[in-house]
């Protein structure tokens, strides 16, 4: 019998059988998600994987869901919300029907064709949740490079020698712009920090974000059994900082100690492969180093 | 109570008289005028509902279908260029088979870039599930959005409607209108009955999910199909009881002096007033014409069509739209209904005019019906015509000599 933390939810919510791939840290997430924010929800998806979450005539939520299209999801989000408060206003439903409407959205609208939507409905200081399950790439499709495509990694329209040319996008930081109610990373392998800012965005109100580093075993290129040691390390080597953002403040929610080198995450995925092999490509191993040392120096010199 | 009303304000007081609780609005020309009205109204508390501005029209309609998902009575406006941003989502939102109004307020489409009339717009809107009703007048206007949300709401129908007026011709046009009472429509239009379009707490529902294979694909493209079809009939009963309540009747196709006459002009939108009043003078001079006006564009009014055109020697199809490599729409669907119908007009020509405001005069107008009257008289076909004047081409000629000139001179003073 395995044993939950006690601050783990003990029950899971979400029903088993979906399409997602073996492995799939997108799918780990929102499970994990799900379970603390509950069936009292209405999730606002964007065209991605988890579309295919929801297949007539079956659905793996116990609450309620719409499908949009791939640019639109808060807009979605924003006709729902609305509603709802023209029926409580109006007295035609009572409180305890009312939802906590959700966006579910990978990276390739999060950071890309969705990014106008988003913005706006922050903007408009809409009260939801937004999730983006982060998967570096554009999978459902086949892993085409995206804006959340880290630097160098090798991807179905950047097979070259060095990888995808450009550089992740900050997209904490673009929100973070907007002041927003709240915002944080996470990751489904670290179920413990997930759990605590989902717990803690479900109590406020206003446009509450959330990103999710989503391993993906078919688009990074890995065994499935890894996406749990992948996520970890993500983690551990500071690639993949956890942090929240509130009333203005960054607040870093794990500060990994000593870290390992980034090559120690790197090395497990075949989107990496050409950094190692036939020889080691120093170079771009080097500057992937050094970004991340600049940014926890960076976070040092803030935090002293 | 009547009032001075443009074609945008009438707009608005079909939403306000509507009792709409929400309004996914974005600005366009010619259509602004409707959503600033209905915020004013809002904000000054002379009306109930909530109104929210989106950052585009697609993220407008997404809204907009949300909403009505949601189980309330919503109401949008655009124009042109905003009906094409949106209309990923205007097909979508008809799948949804959500009940909602939305104006369209006609313009040209780019390129070249316009701010004037035309029917493209709204024709790319012809195969979405949208249901589509062409008003001629501002009282019409007003009164079609009241009946296109009992059309839209319809348990046999459930589908979005379009009610689509000229930008300029009527949208900045004051016309005297008859607006109803309060009272009178909200015994014509009760509040919005949801059924089963919701999202609650204690009824959860997964609405506009993915299918797999073309089975399930093709079951509810083809609910969807049947559903817009079943409009003709809810159509007839609505206008009969729209009528009982105003006294103003309003059938699938406007028929103006076709009972005896011989040829008929066949034109959508205000446009066609004008070919009212070419039909009188030509019933002066002696010519048996008169005017079919479909006011419903879908479902497409195919019975009414066919007995409206049973036994005419000619029609003239004035189209304000124009389908690259083939021609006019209106034209193309017309005659794909008439074919093979016995009795049918000998001569079904086509005309293509009123691109980006170019107006259409009557003696153009004359001259399109005695083209018309000359090739049924010897039995002749008829290629399809683009309506212009020697006259205009001669000003293009002469503008792109001026400009070729302007440019000669500002060159050599380099």
């Amino acid at each position: 019998m395995t044993r939950r933390h006690p601050e783990l939810p003990s029950t899971h919510l979400m029903g088993t059988g979906t399409p997602m791939c073996a492995g799939c840290g997108g799918l780990e997430a929102i499970h994990e998600i799900y379970d603390i924010l509950g069936s009292n929800t209405v999730f606002v998806n964007a065209a991605g994987c988890m579309t295919l979450l929801s297949v007539y005539p079956f659905t793996p939520f116990r609450g309620s869901w719409l499908y949009t299209a791939m640019a639109c999801a808060p807009a979605g989000a924003q006709g729902i919300r609305d509603a709802l408060d023209v029926l409580l206003e109006k007295e035609r439903i009572q409180p305890d029907e009312d939802l906590q409407v959700v966006v579910l959205t990978g990276d390739g609208s999060a950071y890309g064709m969705g990014l106008s939507a988003t913005s706006c409905a922050i903007g408009r200081n809409l009260d939801f949740i937004y999730v983006c399950y982060d998967n570096e790439g554009y999978g459902n499709t086949g892993q085409q490079y995206s804006q959340a495509t880290p630097h160098a990694a090798r991807t179905a329209t950047s097979r070259g020698v060095s990888g995808f040319q450009g550089y992740k996008k900050d997209l904490f930081s673009i929100w973070a712009a907007h002041r927003p109610a709240y915002i944080a990373t996470v990751t489904g392998a670290d179920p413990l920090d997930l759990a605590r800012k989902i717990k803690k965005a479900k109590g406020l109100r206003g446009p509450r974000l959330i990103i999710a580093l989503s391993p993906c075993p078919t688009g990074w290129n890995y065994d499935p059994s890894l996406t749990v040691e992948i996520g970890r390390l993500a983690v551990k080597t500071g690639i993949w900082p956890l942090k929240e953002y509130m009333d203005g403040k960054v607040v870093h929610t794990r500060m990994p100690g000593r870290r390992p080198a980034v090559e120690e995450y790197l090395r497990l995925q075949g989107r990496f492969d050409h950094l190692f092999r036939p020889e080691r490509n120093e170079k771009i191993l080097a500057e992937i180093q050094a970004g991340i040392d600049a940014y926890w120096e960076e976070v040092q010199d803030r935090s002293t | 109570m009547h009032k001075l009303l443009t074609g945008n304000r009438a707009a608005a007081w079909g939403a306000r008289l509507s009792g709409v609780e929400y309004i996914p609005a974005f600005p366009i020309t010619p259509q602004t005028e409707i959503i600033e009205t209905l915020a004013a109204w809002i904000e000054a508390g002379e009306m109930q509902g909530r109104f929210v501005q989106l950052e585009s029209e697609h993220s407008m309609v997404t809204a907009a279908g949300a909403g009505a998902a949601t189980g309330v009575r919503v109401f949008t406006a655009t124009s042109s260029q905003g009906l094409l941003y949106a209309m990923e989502m205007i097909y979508s939102v008809a799948g949804w088979r959500v009940p909602f109004v939305l104006v369209n307020v006609s313009r040209g489409l780019s390129a070249p870039i316009t701010l004037e009339p035309d029917h493209n717009d709204v024709m790319a809107a012809r195969d979405t599930g949208f249901l589509q009703l062409h008003c001629s007048t501002c009282q019409e206007v007003l009164d079609s959005v009241i009946m296109a949300y009992r059309l839209s709401e319809d348990m046999r129908i459930r589908l979005p409607v379009i009610v689509n007026l000229d930008g300029f011709y009527l949208s900045f046009t004051r016309e005297p209108v008859a607006v109803p009472e309060p009272e009178q429509i909200r015994r014509f239009l009760p509040e919005f009955d949801p059924g089963e379009i919701y999202f609650r707490a204690s009824m959860p529902e997964s609405q506009a999910v993915a299918v797999l294979g073309g089975s399930t694909y093709s079951y509810f493209r083809y609910e969807t199909h049947l559903a817009a079809t079943n409009g003709i009939a809810v159509y007839d009963e609505i206008s009969r009881e729209f009528a009982r309540e105003t006294g103003r009747a309003y059938h699938v196709v406007e028929e103006y002096r076709c009972a005896d006459a011989e040829y008929l002009f066949v034109m959508l939108g205000s446009f066609a007033t004008k070919a009212i009043e070419a039909v009188d003078r030509l019933r002066d001079a002696g010519k048996a014409a008169g005017l079919l006006r479909p006011r419903l564009f879908r479902p497409f009014p195919v019975e009414a069509l066919r007995r409206a055109c049973a036994g005419k020697k000619g029609l003239a199809v004035i189209d304000q739209n124009l389908s690259m490599g083939r021609g006019g729409i209106l034209h193309t669907e017309l005659t794909s209904v008439l074919y093979g119908e016995p009795d049918m007009p000998p001569v079904a020509a086509s005309f293509i005019g009123g691109l980006g405001g170019r107006d259409i005069s009557l003696e153009e107008m004359f001259e399109i019906m005695d083209v018309v009257i000359q090739a049924a008289e010897q039995g002749r076909r008829l290629e399809p015509r683009l309506l212009y004047t020697e006259r205009e081409l001669r000003q293009i000629k002469s503008l792109q000599a001026v400009a070729r000139a302007e440019r000669h001179t500002l060159g050599e003073g380099k």
